[in-house]
């Protein structure tokens, strides 16, 4: 059983240089507050009202993997949405229907414009989980043939897996998966051999682990799996969120977001997809909007990217989407991503200081903003819990990666994951938390 | 020091009664909680529609242990009707705790299905008390 374990001499409160996408330069040696020339945490969380609600323990949030936070100016946007010019998009020739289709539409232009597409190929979906689906049920279903491989890894969230399970099983399609090295990382080294008998048509990972916080090479497993003629699906929930993502540089065909993750509201997605295949490939589902005329027999789609959006959207979801990417903007995405990771460091080094706490995943400078790891003798619900009682939000569970922790050896793990509003006292709780654990189980 | 995590709550989580297997079983059941992982086996012998030997054993939270471990004990040489008419309540009563969140309460509440199902002969039981509220 493979084993990803971290000694403690692996986190470093080094920022190394960042892999895979194109984030901008971290500052070497930053401190995990204000390391960051210009980016202030102190006052980012200030934008966050959740964090100045009274209660009767100050809110440490440290589960930003599973959801962010969402700073007044995502709140005032959907607010002033419904109260201005609530309204259907793309049908009332009013007012304010005219007013509510702008929004929605400047909402895909910002949306566009912060990873670098064009408004064409961006359609919204209720989250990455459906933009997968899309991608495996519209285009899969479509350019997929009996006998053809899909090329996966089992660091996949459930939803960059179940959705090709499912085909897999109904259109007799093999799944193959790239190996994990000792450190949680993909071994390229293996890739060449996957691809060679031709058969992988599509090979479909994660950017950033949500569990082990392993940013993958997009670009690299890109370049290769082109050129073995395959089709590249990436789950970018993680990564959309905190660096720089420019789609056309990854060299990727599909690229999966989720709003929730990147301080915009839930009920809304992103699916970028290269304008060839979104024509090419048929709808996903059928219904209003997504139509250009319809017969009692027959129909024929919307163009792009209508043809993939059926039904009433979520409006006032994307005009919070539209204000969350210009939010982040505003900070930089390269700050977020050099404070994230900064705090990840000092998360780890401080981690290994508490007696049987095993960290998961890569060094420190090979990850994003996401630790992991086990207590020893204490189940991480049991760790959550006691951590909760302290005000301290982890998550404890498999955290959709089943066959990740199957693989770890463990059956869950604790996570502590951060954004642009954690600060380096949100690690101090945790580690005071998991002091008391520790003395708590302690035969 | 802290209301959940109790003495007895943490006495049986460390030292389970009823903890084992049972060679050729009337009945095993197993379930598991997604949520966590928590995995339970439950292995039962009766005798004149009674529990005469409950055994479990899994992996999990000390809370889904503890209520396997509390919830074994308790049923153990009691009536096959007796142990249907279990309700959460009577979970939380043994766990000597008022009320538990929606999450943790899965934990607890996967002894008193994995019981419920060996009484009633069924693979699985659902948990109506649950979704009602
Ligand atoms: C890596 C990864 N992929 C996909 C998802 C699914 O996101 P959503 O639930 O918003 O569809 C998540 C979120 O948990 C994730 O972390």
């Amino acid at each position: 059983m493979l084993r990803l374990r971290l000694s403690p001499t692996g986190a470093s409160g080094d920022t190394g240089a960042p892999v895979g996408a194109s984030v901008g330069a971290a500052p070497r040696g930053a401190g995990a507050s204000n390391g960051t020339p210009g980016f202030d945490p102190r006052r980012v969380k200030a934008d966050f009202p959740i964090f100045a609600t009274p209660r009767p323990r100050p809110l440490i949030y440290l589960d930003s993997a599973a959801t962010s936070q969402k700073p007044q100016a995502v709140l005032d946007a959907m607010s002033r949405y419904y109260t201005t010019c609530n309204a259907n998009i793309h049908r009332g020739v009013y007012g304010i229907a005219e007013e509510a289709t702008a929004l929605y539409e400047d909402a895909r232009r910002r949306f566009a414009a912060f990873v670098n597409a064009s408004p064409r190929e961006i359609v919204f979906t209720r989250n990455s989980t459906e933009a997968l689906n899309l991608v495996a049920r519209a285009w899969g279903g479509w350019a997929l043939r009996a006998g053809d491989a899909i090329l996966l890894t089992p660091m996949e969230h459930h939803s960059n897996l179940v959705p090709w399970q499912m085909l897999a099983a109904e259109k007799q399609l093999e799944l193959r998966f790239i190996p994990l090295t000792g450190s949680g990382e993909l071994d390229l080294d293996a890739l060449p051999k996957l691809l060679a008998d031709g058969r992988v048509k599509v090979v479909s990972f994660v950017h950033v682990s949500n569990v082990l916080g392993t940013v993958n090479p997009v670009a690299e497993i890109a370049r290769v799996a082109r050129q073995h003629g395959a089709t590249v699906v990436v789950d970018a929930s993680q990564s959309a969120a905190h660096m720089k993502l420019d789609v056309r540089a990854l060299g990727a065909d599909f690229v999966a977001c989720t709003s929730h993750k990147m301080l915009g509201p839930t009920g809304i997605g992103v699916l970028w997809g290269r304008r060839e295949l979104l024509e090419a490939m048929p709808p996903f589902l059928g219904g209003g909007e997504m139509i250009r005329t319809v017969s009692l027999t027959e129909s024929t789609w919307n163009e792009l990217p209508w043809k993939f959006e059926a039904g009433t959207m979520c409006i006032a979801e994307a005009v919070g989407l539209g204000a969350a990417v210009t939010y982040l903007e505003s900070l930089g995405m390269e700050h977020v991503f050099a404070h994230d990771r900064a705090l990840a460091a000092t998360c780890m080094a401080r981690l290994a200081e508490v007696p049987g706490v095993r960290l998961l995943g890569p060094p420190a400078d090979r990850r994003g903003g996401v630790v992991a790891f086990t207590v020893d003798g204490v189940h991480p619900h049991d760790v959550a819990t006691v951590l909760d009682r302290n005000g301290v939000c982890v998550r404890a569970g498999h955290h959709c990666a089943m066959p990740l922790h199957d693989q770890l050896g463990v059956p869950a793990s604790v996570r502590a994951s951060f954004h642009c509003y954690s600060l380096p006292e949100d690690v101090d709780a945790l580690v005071t938390g998991l002091h008391q654990v520790t003395k708590l189980f302690a035969r | 020091m802290d209301s959940l995590f109790r003495d007895h709550i943490l006495d049986h989580y460390r030292h389970p009664r009823c903890h084992g297997t049972i060679e050729r079983p009337d009945a095993r059941v197993e379930d598991a909680n997604p949520l966590c992982g928590d995995r339970l086996r439950m292995d039962f012998r009766f005798a004149e529609g009674r529990v005469a030997e409950v055994r479990f054993s899994g992996s999990g939270c000390s809370i889904s242990q503890a209520s396997a471990s509390l919830l074994c004990e308790a049923i153990e040489g009691k009536p096959l009707e007796d142990v249907k008419a279990l309700t959460r309540q009577d979970v939380l009563d043994l766990l000597g705790l008022d009320e538990l969140g929606p999450v943790r309460s899965k934990c607890a509440m996967l002894a008193l299905k994995t019981v419920k199902a060996a009484a009633y002969g069924m693979a699985t039981w659902t948990d109506d008390e649950e979704e009602a509220e």
